[in-house]
C-alpha cells in the first residue's frame, strides 16, 4: 500500500492530500506521524486532484511531511460473542485492560437500511417499571424513543433505571445492553460503569466510551460502532438489545464541526443540511425483522440547548424517532423524580404494545383520560394565577387537585422503584376515582364499572 | 445512447463525472453500476445524484449514460405493489439482497414473467390516438386495467389479438410499425398530458366528519396537512388512505419512519375495502422510502408516485395520492442542493423550492383524459414544519398552492382529541364549489347546518377567552348553553376514533344526522331557557350524553331517532 507525503492543507479535523492514485469514498485512512504516533481517518471527499480526510484523533502534530496511507476498505468493527462484557473506546478498541476482540467477522459500520418490507411490526410491551413511560408513553420492543432532556436534569439516571428494569413480560431474560457514550464526562461514565458492574449488567453489555476529552470527530463513528455491535447481537445472535446513546447533542456538534471545517454551506443554526439523513441513518437502525428473534430498541438521550425543543437537534430527532420522553425542569425543581412531562412526551408505537393480552384492556382509555385531565389541570394553574382558586368551578378545583396528585403519586417514584403495569394502572385508577364517575368520558361504562373506586 | 465517461470526484451521494450528457439523464455509476441522475452540467463535467450509497466508489471508474431520463414502468401489476422511491419492488429486493438493502441491486418495476389475460377492445383498422384504450386486463378483483396507447403515439391498428401476455409481449401493432405492449414507460419528471382540466365540484368523501363537513376536499383538489410531530398526522393520513372514496390510492412514504412504514405495510394488506369487501391493497400502490434510504431516491419518490397516479387517472379513475411527507422531500432537495454548493434561499432550501412544490401540486386535478373520460388525482400532502412553525418556507410555499388546509394541532393531540384538526385554523376554499353536490346528494340544508356548526365553534372560542378571565358562571345563560353545545360538537362530532371499527368511517349522511341532532338539542335548549328553565338543569340532562354513543353505532338512524325522542321528552319534563 502506497504511503503519500502530499498533504497540502490541514484545517481543523481535516487534512487535504494531493496527487493520489484513485481513492474510494469513505475509505479508511492510516496516518503515520513523524513522532511514531499513528492516527486513523476516513475519506470525506475524493477526486482526481485532492482527497479530503477527516482525522478521528484530531490533527494536532500532523504536518506536511506526515505519511498517509489509504487502506482500501471501510471502517469495520470486529464482532463476536466476546463483545459482551467489554468496555471499548469510541473507536472500538478495548480499554478495559482485557484482550483484543477476536473477530468472528468484521462488519462495515455504516450499516445498510433495513428493507421496509422485511421489517416486523413492533408490538411487544416493554415494562420499564416507570409509570410515566409504561402507563402513558409505552415503550415497545424495536422502538426508538429518545429522552429529550436539558442540562442539569437527571436523564442519565432515568436511562440507567430503564436499562436496569426493562423487561418484556412473559419472556425469559432481560435485554443485552449496548451503551455508547459520546462526549460525556468521565464522572458520568464512571457512574454508568459502576452501576453496570454492581447490578451485574456488564456481563450482558457492550460499552463504547468517547469521553468529553476524547477527540470530537471520533464521536461520529462511536454510535455507528455501537449500532453495528447491536445489529450483530440482535440479528445474528438473536438477542434483544437495548441501545443507549448519550449524548446525541454532542454527536450533532461534531457533525457541525466537520461541516464547518469543510466550509460547507450551513443549514439551520450552522448544522449541515444533511443532518436529518445522517441522524436517520443512526436512529433507523432500530427495529425488528420478520423471521428473526432478536430486536434493537433504541433509547437515545439528547440535551436540548437552552431547553429549546424547536432546536434542530431535538426537532430532527423527533421527526425520525417514534416519539420522545420529555423531561421538565419545572417538575425537577419541584423535586419530582423522574421529572417526565407526559404532555410533551409521546410514544407513537404505544397502541401497538398495549391492550388486552399485552397489558390490560383498560390501559388505553385510562391513559387517554389521564392525559385529558392532566392537560386541563395544568392549564387551570395558569388561570388560578390570575383569578385565584376561589372563583373556580367545582370541576376545575377537582382537576387542579388531580394534576397535583398526579405529579405526586403517579409521576413521582423511587429511583429503584420497579412498578409493574398493574401497579401503574392501579395508581391511575385511584387518582381517577377521586373524580365523579360521570366525568370519566374517555372510559367506557363497562370498564368504569369494573375499576372505578376499586383500586 | 450508451456514452461512457469517467468519475472525477465523489462526495457523498453526489458524483462529478467527465461525461457527455443531457439534464436528468440516468447514468450507471462506477463498477457496481449504481443508478444516478444528472442534475447539473458544467462544461465537460456533469454532476450526478446517485440513488445509492457511494462508499468505496473511486475517481477514474466508469460512468455509463443511458441517454434517457428516469422513467417508470406503467402497466398491469402496479396495484398492490410496494416500491422504493425508484420503483424497485421491495419484496423482490428482499429476495435478492436479504433483509437489508445493499446497493447495486436491481429489480424491474413490473414482473416480466407474469402473464395477463388481455381482451382487445378495438379491431384492426380502427383509428387510435395517444391515450385511447385498446383493451383491458383484469389487474385485480376490483380494478380493470385499461391498456392505453402511449400519449405520443397514434395511428391505425394493423393487428391486435386477445390472449395471455407478459408486460413486454407485443399485443398489437399500429400501421406505422409502433408495437403496442401492456407496459409503457414514462419519464417521472414530465406530467402526463390530458385533454383539459375541469373545475373541482365533486367532493372526495373521506368518512372523517371534520373533513367532510367543515373542511371538504374536492376530487382533484389539493390539501395540506401540516403538523408538528406528535399531532397525529400519520394516523389521520392513514385513515384518509383507507376510507376516502377514490378508486385508486397511491401512498408515498417519503422519508418516513421505518417502523411506521411497516405499520402501513402490514396494515394495508389486512384492510378490507368497505365498498368491495376485497382487500384494499387491490387498489393501492405503496411507495416506501424510509429516512435512512438514499436521499436521492427520496427526492425521486414523489415524482414516481405522482406519475403512477397520473397513469391511473388516464384510465378514467379517481386517484387519491398521499405524500407523507413533502417536508422530507423538500429536505432531500435541500440536502442535494447543499451538496451541489448552490446558493441557498430561505433557511438553506434551494431557491427553486417553490417552483418544485407548485409543479408537483399542479399535477393534481380533475380532468378529461386523452381518451375523453373523466379522471382525477387528489393530492394530500403532509408538511412537518420544524417546531410547529408555520412560517417556515416549506409550509409557506405549500400554502400558496393548496386549497384545503387541515391544521393539525399538537395541543388537541395532547388532549387526545383526534383527529386533532384545529377547527379555527383550518380552511377549505372548496366549500362554495361543493355546496351544490352536498345539497343534492346528502341533504338540502347541509350547508346551513355546516354554517351553524362552524359559527357555534367560533363563538365558543370567543367565549372561552372571556371565561379565562371571569369564569364560566358569570356568563349569561344563553352563552353557557353555547359552550355546552360547542363542547358536544367537539366531543360527539369532531372527535373520531380511527381505531374503533364503526367510528373509523362516518358516511356523509351519518355526519349530517349527528350534526342535526346536536343542533336540534341546541334549539330546544334555547327554547327551554326562554321558557324559564335554569341552565344547570340543561347541563345535567342525561339524554344529551347519549349522543356521544351514536358514533359507535352502525345502525345510527334508529339510534338517533330514539335519542332525539329522549331529548324532546326530557326537555318536556323540564318545563
Amino acid at each position: 500500500m502506497k504511503e503519500y507525503k502530499t498533504i497540502s492543507r490541514i484545517a481543523g479535523p481535516l487534512i487535504f492530500v494531493e496527487k493520489t492514485e484513485p481513492v474510494g469514498y469513505a475509505e479508511l485512512v492510516r496516518i503515520a506521524l513523524p513522532n511514531g504516533e499513528v492516527k486513523s481517518g476516513q475519506v470525506l471527499d475524493t477526486s482526481d486532484d485532492i482527497v479530503v480526510v477527516q482525522v478521528f484523533e484530531g490533527t494536532s502534530a500532523i504536518d506536511l511531511n506526515t505519511g498517509v496511507k489509504f487502506l482500501g476498505e471501510n471502517i469495520k468493527l470486529p464482532v463476536s460473542d466476546d463483545l459482551l462484557g467489554r468496555i471499548l473506546n469510541g473507536a472500538g478498541k478495548p480499554i478495559d485492560g482485557g484482550p483484543e476482540i477476536i473477530p468472528e467477522e468484521k462488519v462495515d459500520i455504516t450499516g445498510a437500511a433495513i428493507n421496509p418490507y422485511a421489517r416486523a411490526n413492533p408490538s411487544d410491551f416493554i415494562q420499564t417499571g416507570i409509570s410515566t413511560i409504561d402507563g402513558t408513553n409505552t415503550l415497545v420492543r424495536g422502538q426508538k424513543l429518545p429522552i429529550f432532556s436539558a442540562s442539569g436534569l437527571p436523564h442519565n439516571e432515568i436511562a440507567m433505571q430503564i436499562a436496569r428494569q426493562a423487561k418484556v413480560r412473559g419472556s425469559e431474560g432481560g435485554f443485552a445492553i449496548v451503551f455508547a457514550a459520546m462526549g460525556i464526562t468521565s464522572e458520568e461514565s464512571q457512574k454508568f460503569i459502576a452501576e453496570f458492574e454492581e447490578t451485574g449488567a456488564l456481563k450482558r453489555a457492550v460499552v463504547f466510551l468517547n469521553l468529553a476529552d476524547d477527540p470530537a470527530v471520533e464521536r461520529l463513528i462511536t454510535p455507528r460502532m455501537a449500532l453495528t455491535a447491536a445489529e450483530y447481537l440482535a440479528f445474528r445472535k438473536e438477542m434483544h438489545v437495548l441501545v443507549i446513546l448519550t449524548d446525541m447533542t454532542n454527536y450533532a456538534e461534531s457533525l457541525r464541526e466537520i461541516g464547518a471545517a469543510r466550509s460547507e454551506i450551513p443549514g439551520r443554526r450552522g448544522y449541515p443540511g444533511y443532518m436529518y439523513t445522517d441522524l436517520a441513518m443512526l436512529y433507523e437502525r432500530a427495529g425488528m425483522i420478520k423471521g428473526k428473534k432478536g430486536s434493537i430498541t433504541q433509547l437515545p438521550i439528547l440535551t436540548m440547548p437552552g431547553d429549546d425543543i424547536t432546536h434542530p437537534i431535538p426537532d430532527l430527532t423527533g421527526y425520525i424517532t417514534e416519539g420522545q420522553i420529555t423531561l421538565s425542569r419545572e417538575l425537577h425543581s419541584k423535586g419530582v423524580f423522574p421529572p417526565i412531562n407526559i404532555l410533551d412526551s409521546l410514544s407513537r408505537l404505544m397502541n401497538l404494545g398495549i391492550g388486552k393480552g399485552k397489558t390490560r384492556d383498560d390501559h388505553k382509555q385510562v391513559s387517554d383520560q389521564i392525559f385529558a385531565f392532566y392537560a386541563e389541570g395544568r392549564d387551570l394553574r395558569g388561570l388560578v394565577a390570575i383569578v385565584g382558586e376561589e372563583s373556580l368551578s367545582e370541576r376545575d378545583k377537582r382537576l387542579l387537585k388531580f394534576a397535583a396528585d398526579f405529579e405526586a403519586k403517579f409521576v413521582r417514584q423511587g429511583r429503584n422503584e420497579d412498578r409493574d403495569i398493574e401497579q401503574t394502572l392501579g395508581i391511575g385508577w385511584k387518582l381517577l376515582s377521586e373524580l365523579p364517575e360521570s366525568e370519566l368520558t374517555r372510559i367506557s361504562p363497562e370498564l368504569r364499572k369494573q375499576h372505578y373506586g376499586k383500586h | 445512447m450508451g456514452k461512457t465517461g469517467r468519475i472525477y470526484r465523489v462526495a457523498g451521494p453526489v458524483v462529478v463525472a467527465e461525461l457527455e450528457a443531457g439534464m436528468y439523464d440516468v447514468c450507471k455509476v462506477g463498477n457496481e453500476k449504481l443508478l444516478g441522475e444528472v442534475i447539473q452540467i458544467n462544461g465537460s463535467r456533469c454532476t450526478i445524484q446517485v440513488y445509492e450509497d457511494t462508499t468505496g466508489i473511486k475517481p477514474g471508474e466508469d460512468v455509463e449514460n443511458t441517454g434517457r431520463p428516469f422513467v417508470v414502468e406503467l402497466g398491469p401489476g402496479l396495484l398492490s405493489s410496494i416500491y422504493d422511491g425508484i420503483q424497485r419492488p421491495l419484496h423482490v429486493l428482499r429476495s435478492v439482497t436479504g433483509d437489508f438493502i445493499t446497493r447495486g441491486a436491481t429489480a424491474p418495476g413490473l414482473d416480466r414473467k407474469k402473464k395477463w389475460e388481455f381482451r382487445a377492445s378495438v379491431k384492426p383498422g380502427a383509428q387510435v390516438k395517444g391515450g385511447d384504450v385498446i383493451g383491458t386486463v383484469r389487474e385485480s378483483e376490483t380494478v380493470m386495467h385499461k391498456i392505453l396507447v402511449p400519449p405520443s403515439s397514434g395511428g391505425k391498428i394493423a393487428g391486435i389479438s386477445d390472449g395471455s401476455y407478459t408486460v413486454v409481449d407485443v399485443v398489437g401493432k399500429l400501421d406505422n410499425g409502433t408495437e403496442l405492449k401492456l407496459m409503457q414507460l414514462w419519464p417521472v419528471r414530465k406530467p402526463r398530458p390530458v385533454t383539459r382540466k375541469l373545475l373541482p365540484d365533486v367532493p372526495l368523501i373521506t368518512g372523517q366528519r371534520v373533513f367532510d363537513s367543515l373542511f371538504p376536499l374536492a376530487k382533484g383538489g389539493v390539501a395540506a396537512i401540516p403538523g408538528p410531530f406528535g399531532s397525529g398526522k400519520t394516523v389521520t393520513q392513514q385513515s384518509l388512505a383507507k376510507w376516502s372514496d377514490a378508486d385508486i390510492v397511491v401512498y408515498i412514504g417519503c422519508g418516513e419512519r421505518g417502523n411506521e412504514m411497516t405499520e402501513v405495510l402490514t396494515e394495508f394488506p389486512e384492510i378490507t375495502d368497505p365498498r368491495t369487501e376485497k382487500p384494499l391493497m387491490q387498489r393501492t400502490i405503496l411507495i416506501a422510502n424510509t429516512s435512512n434510504m438514499p436521499v436521492a431516491a427520496r427526492e425521486a419518490s414523489v415524482y414516481t408516485g405522482i406519475t403512477l397516479a397520473e397513469y391511473y387517472r388516464d384510465m378514467g379513475y379517481g386517484v387519491a395520492l398521499m405524500a407523507d411527507s413533502t417536508s422530507r422531500w423538500a429536505e432531500a432537495m435541500r440536502e442535494i442542493s447543499s451538496r451541489l454548493e448552490e446558493m441557498p434561499g430561505e433557511e438553506g432550501y434551494p431557491a427553486y423550492l417553490s417552483t418544485r412544490l407548485s409543479e408537483f401540486y399542479e399535477r393534481a386535478g380533475r380532468a378529461i383524459t386523452l381518451m375523453g373520460e373523466e379522471g382525477s388525482i387528489s393530492v394530500i400532502g403532509a408538511v412537518s414544519p420544524p417546531g410547529g412553525d408555520f412560517s417556515e418556507p416549506v409550509t409557506q410555499n405549500t400554502l400558496r398552492v393548496i386549497k384545503t388546509f387541515w391544521a393539525l394541532d399538537a395541543k388537541l393531540a395532547q388532549r387526545k382529541h383526534f383527529p386533532s384538526i384545529n377547527w379555527l385554523n383550518s380552511y377549505s376554499l372548496y366549500l362554495g364549489s361543493l355546496e351544490g353536490w352536498y345539497e343534492k346528494n346528502v341533504a338540502p340544508d347541509w350547508s346551513a347546518m355546516v354554517g351553524r356548526t362552524r359559527s357555534i365553534l367560533q363563538e365558543e372560542d370567543k367565549l372561552l377567552e372571556i371565561v379565562q378571565l371571569v369564569g364560566s358562571d358569570s356568563l349569561p345563560e344563553k352563552e353557557q348553553v353555547t359552550l355546552l353545545v360547542a363542547r358536544m360538537f367537539r366531543e360527539f362530532f369532531l372527535q373520531q376514533n380511527a381505531f374503533h371499527p364503526v367510528d373509523t368511517y362516518s358516511e356523509p349522511k351519518k355526519t349530517y344526522h349527528i350534526m342535526k341532532t346536536i343542533l336540534h338539542f341546541a334549539d330546544l335548549a334555547k327554547a327551554a331557557l326562554e321558557s324559564g328553565v335554569r341552565v344547570q338543569r340543561v347541563y345535567s340532562m342525561k339524554s344529551k350524553d347519549r349522543i356521544a354513543e351514536v358514533k359507535f353505532e352502525k345502525d345510527y338512524g334508529q339510534f338517533l331517532a330514539a335519542v332525539d325522542k329522549d331529548i324532546e321528552k326530557e326537555f318536556e319534563s323540564l318545563k
